[in-house]
């Protein structure tokens, strides 16, 4: 399994790719494969400021739903929305096409909080 | 946790496995969608030796599944099988069977549900009061189905017995994949046809069996299939699932199981069972697709369009096939009429649901 050096992540199984004060968020190819075949993910947190771990959303898999955890306080910029018709990008392309939200970092310090590709490799025992 | 026959092979394979109904089981291999197409339009292979199966003898054996089943097995001759289910004494059901004739009047084959092996057990033995001889064969059955438009042409290479020209619900005993004394049965849970190959566990049996499988089939694109796309495949076509759909507490009428409920002959709680049909039931277990997007999930409430409750749903998913949110639900009878609009509860939103005809596909 792959995960990108340059990317951030959560024990929720979040990735995060920090650009200045903007964040993307994904989850990781662990979670994805753990979810099985993703068929929605549900998003109505556009332009709500929210703090780290709220629900941002919920990703929808044929047979289980699992809640989006904020991974850093902010607020909810864009969703990825070629993933209303086409969700499959999370299990096919997790890094890439499969990015869910786009966010503003409210606080730059909590970026020190997240795991590195390292430290998230180790929590799911890879 | 206990494993099947299969476990180790399922390992081998690089299935995603979990626990169910105590036994180590394979949920998905290449994934839950390109398993439920295999099986739609090819054919598949499913472990399902944590099923349990029990052996009933004696002149009497027919009187006692008469007694506790809901279904009228007096009407199975040799090499007939039937859905059946065992009632409770308080209006619900203990669990859903399939009840095979082996010999009529004397040798019977019930196949239950993992889950409820011990239940079931007791549940019958509780009424075995003329010295029927019960045997629990559960830990040492193998049972593998393999189910899709092509199964059976695949699996007919594997023995002489004609399993091309078994009608719906009947079976065959014999020699399969050169290992002796197998139930070929032309029974499963997919709707897409195919067999189920029930087999004692020893001497490798298993290991022999999937191979051969696998050996005549893989060429053809026939795949191993988890028990995620099984639930699909079944929820597609209106099966209920013990546990999910029917339980201890719903009838076999409102569940939809009337065809099953055969008021010809007394059985654990008929008599309710008869007036409940006679006066009508209150709910009903339907079929609803998703309009508004969104997924339902056992125990998501069902309201009106008023926002008050009217039901709940047992079993909600995507349809692979179908390409829709799909579930079934016991809604109160008014809501139950085909074309309704019923809402379905996600979370903090009440999304748009019609009632649909069962089967979906």
């Amino acid at each position: 399994m792959q995960f990108p050096e340059a990317l951030k992540y959560t024990k929720d199984h979040e990735w995060i790719k920090i650009e200045g004060d903007v964040a993307t968020v994904g989850i990781t190819e662990f979670a994805q494969r753990e979810l099985g075949d993703i068929v929605f993910v549900d998003i109505d947190t556009v332009g709500k400021a929210l703090q780290t771990n709220d629900v941002f959303g919920t990703v929808e898999a044929v047979k289980t739903v699992s809640d989006l955890f904020l991974p850093l306080s902010g607020t909810v910029t864009e969703f990825n929305s070629s993933l209303d018709t086409a969700p499959e990008a999370v299990n096919q392309d997790p890094y890439g096409a499969g990015w869910m939200v786009k966010m503003t970092i409210a606080n730059q310090a909590e970026v020190a909080d997240l795991l590195d590709a390292a430290g998230y490799k180790a929590l799911i025992g890879e | 946790m206990k494993n099947t026959p299969f476990t180790a092979i399922h390992l081998a394979l690089g299935a995603k496995m979990a626990e169910f109904a105590g036994y180590n089981m394979p949920i998905s291999y290449s994934g839950i969608n390109e398993e439920h197409h295999t099986v739609r339009n090819n054919a598949g292979v499913f472990d399902v030796s944590h099923m349990g199966e029990f052996i009933l003898r004696g002149d009497k054996a027919l009187d006692l599944i008469q007694r506790v089943t809901s279904n009228d097995a007096s009407k199975l001759s040799n090499g007939k099988a039937q859905y059946s289910c065992l009632p409770n004494t308080t209006g619900g059901i203990v669990d859903d069977l399939l009840v095979y004739c082996i010999e009529e009047n004397k040798v019977y084959l019930l196949v239950v549900n993992a889950s409820n092996i011990e239940k079931d057990w007791n549940w019958i033995s509780s009424y075995n009061t003329e010295g029927v001889e019960m045997e629990n064969i559960s830990d040492r059955t193998g049972l593998l189905a393999v189910q899709g438009p092509n199964a059976v042409k695949y699996m007919q290479e594997l023995t002489d017995m004609d399993i091309t020209n078994l009608k719906y619900y009947t079976f065959a005993k014999g020699t399969f994949a050169g290992v002796e004394n197998v139930i070929v049965s032309a029974t499963g849970y997919t709707g897409s046809g195919g067999v189920e190959i029930y087999f004692d566990d020893k001497d490798g049996a298993g290991e022999k069996i999937w191979n051969e499988i696998f050996r005549v089939g893989a060429p053809h694109g026939l795949k191993p299939i988890g028990l995620a796309a099984r639930d699909t495949l079944r929820l597609e076509k209106g099966f209920c699932l013990y546990g999910n759909d029917i339980n201890d507490s719903t009838s076999p009428l409102e569940a939809g199981l009337g065809w099953i409920t055969k008021f010809t002959k007394e059985f654990t709680n008929s008599e309710y069972l008869a007036a409940q049909k006679a006066n009508g039931v209150s709910r009903k277990l339907i079929g609803f697709e998703m309009v508004d997007k969104g997924i339902p999930r056992h125990d998501y409430t069902i309201v009106d369009a008023n926002n008050k409750a009217i039901g709940v749903v047992t079993s909600g998913t995507q349809a692979p096939s179908l390409g829709k949110a799909i579930g079934m639900a016991y809604v109160a009878k008014e809501h139950a009429a085909e074309g309704s609009e019923i809402f379905v509860q996600v979370r903090d939103k009440a999304l748009k649901a019609v009632v649909v005809k069962i089967p979906f596909a």
